[in-house]
């Protein structure tokens, strides 16, 4: 497909600094489409920020980013965008379809309010995420994993070309982060890219086909069979040997006796 | 009940409610110190368009006042940014707006009838002799013109932009990434309250005021989880609170603002208690008959 070819994301010199000190040095890197990429490092290596400057949430001391070639700011469209879960209030008024009709307002513009047509397409998204039943249910009583699913129905709901997704199994249990990671697939199937925070080094070689690795500057960005190695982890990572020596234990194993693990990395 | 009784209900029922509607806003976005704020330092800007123009009233007062609390949000931005804390940035800011506003008061228009005590506390109860003519047509008390105009204003502007109001307030970031401008969204919002508040400032005065922006909203969050409901409960509660407040203030014959925001307090108390959602009372009773049951099991 020629879609493989094509560069879905790219960020070129991207700095980013709060009060003087850089939190984002320099960083480029070309995305090609269709793939499910990790955005690996340990805490504090700026992963969300990364997000947040491509997305213009933070403003950025030097760089810019292209989607499918344009500059961000024109092709907002094609961006779809999962928040940490917990960036928002969950007491705050509204309910679970509410919240996923969200996503369609980028498409409705000023003025319109949503349509039968959006409301049957949120369903169809919350459908997607096994979420359809909570439909009427007040934001407050979702446990974590139904509060990450609904953000994912939000995102879908904006029909997006590249995703971007921040910490998406943070605190979810392992039934929720494997029906994520089929979700993710899917999406990827489908020829979307999707760019995924992700702490949990031991899943990285099952569920991404491609690879970021950030510690202030990229490290290392490619396909994960040729980029997720010993040197370039050690790389990220620096000195943390708990982390290596868990990462190695990883490489010992078969990838399915891995499936549904829960530790989280820092 | 006299036409005068039937004037002042109407306009401190207009008063609170319109507080109260886009008061909400400001609960949910756990923003009411801002509008402690901004309804402080809109007297400095009543009082500059005061030395501008020589008037009291009109539109030159509103459009001062709209810009003084512009003003004072995009101050508490930037001393929060420049590295204050907010809650120091927003006490910094107002204090300091609001004591210019009465400096300058008592230096050049302590001749008026703007004072300090009218600043504070307001004077609704002089509301039905303070008429608006129109062509030689008494149209009625100036302040339920003033009042209704800037809460019909409020209702327009957020039921043509409601949905960006509902999403700005609930996930501001992922809002700037669909590409809704926020920060325009949110000046237009805070004119809204500047406007409102100004137009309520001279039936209820500052202090008061406040209290009309917080307690409707705040009570109105406790007694549902439907933002639509949310903003009409508002609106019921601060109706319940002029009327209440009313009848407090002619049955004791105390200052009627004060009965209010005291009847506006009593509400919150009953709704905090007594709220099916989240009240501490019923709270505790189902706690209590899910404990005894348990204990009948044993």
């Amino acid at each position: 497909m020629s879609l493989d070819k094509e560069i879905a994301v790219e960020v070129h010199d991207l700095t980013v600094a709060y009060h003087r000190r850089p939190v984002l040095w320099g960083v480029d890197f070309a995305l090609p489409a269709g793939h499910l990429i990790g955005l690996i490092g340990p805490n504090g290596a700026g992963k969300s920020t990364l997000l947040k400057a491509i997305l213009n949430m933070v403003p950025a001391a030097s760089g810019w980013v292209k989607i499918y070639g344009k500059p961000y700011a024109q092709q907002k469209r094609l961006v779809g965008y999962v928040p940490q879960r917990e960036s928002v209030d969950w007491d705050f008024p509204v309910n679970v379809l509410d919240v996923v009709l969200m996503g369609r307002y980028g498409h409705l513009g000023l003025l319109r309010r949503p349509r039968r047509a959006d409301y049957e397409f949120a369903m169809a998204c919350l459908e997607q995420v096994g979420m359809a039943n909570y439909a009427r249910r007040q934001i407050s009583q979702l446990s974590g994993g139904q509060q990450q699913r609904v953000f994912l129905a939000r995102a879908l709901a904006q029909e997006a070309l590249v995703y971007f997704m921040d910490e998406p199994f943070a605190g979810v249990d392992a039934a929720t982060e494997r029906s994520i990671i089929g979700l993710l697939e899917q999406l990827k199937k489908d020829g979307k890219t999707v760019l995924v925070v992700h702490h949990d080094l031991q899943t990285v070689q099952e569920y991404f086909d491609w690879v970021l690795l950030l510690n202030m500057r990229l490290i290392a960005a490619g396909p994960t069979e040729v980029t997720f190695t010993d040197e370039n982890l050690r790389k990220t990572y620096g000195g943390r040997l708990t982390i290596l020596s868990q990462a190695a234990h990883a490489f010992s194993q078969p990838a399915d006796a891995l499936v549904g693990r829960e530790g989280r990395e820092g | 009940m006299m036409i005068e009784d039937f004037w002042v209900l109407l306009t401190a029922s207009l008063v609170a409610s319109s507080c109260g509607f886009i008061g909400s806003f400001l609960v949910l976005r756990k923003m009411a110190m801002v509008g402690d704020a901004i309804s402080h330092s809109v007297l400095l800007g009543i009082v500059l368009a005061f030395l501008l123009t020589q008037q009291l009233g009109g539109i030159a007062m509103f459009i001062g006042a709209a810009l003084m609390g512009l003003f004072t949000t995009f101050v508490i931005q930037l001393l929060h940014q420049g590295g204050a804390q907010e809650d120091a940035a927003i006490g910094v800011t107002f204090t300091g707006l609001f004591a210019l506003g009465v400096v300058l008061l008592s230096l050049y228009a302590s001749n008026v009838h703007l004072d300090t005590e009218h600043v504070l506390f307001g004077e609704i109860a002089y509301v039905p002799w303070d008429i608006l003519v129109w062509n030689g047509i008494e149209l009625g008390p100036r302040a339920v013109w003033t009042v209704g105009g800037a809460f019909l204003l409020t209702l327009v502007v957020t039921g043509l932009f409601f949905k960006e109001f509902k999403l700005c307030a609930f996930d501001p970031a992922y809002a700037l990434t669909l590409g809704i401008p926020v920060t325009l969204f949110h000046y237009v919002q805070m004119t809204l309250v500047s406007l409102t508040t100004v137009a309520a400032f001279d039936s209820v005065g500052a202090v008061l005021g406040v209290a009309m922006l917080i307690v409707p909203g705040a009570t109105a969050y406790l007694l549902t989880d439907k933002l639509e409901r949310m903003l009409l409960l508002s609106v019921v509660v601060g109706v319940l609170s002029a009327v209440l407040g009313y009848g407090f203030a002619v049955w004791l014959d105390v200052s009627i603002s004060g009965a209010m925001a005291s009847a506006a307090g009593f509400v919150f108390a009953l709704a905090f208690l007594f709220s099916p959602r989240s009240g501490i009372i019923p709270t505790a009773w189902r706690r209590r008959r899910v404990l005894s049951g348990d204990g009948a099991e044993a």
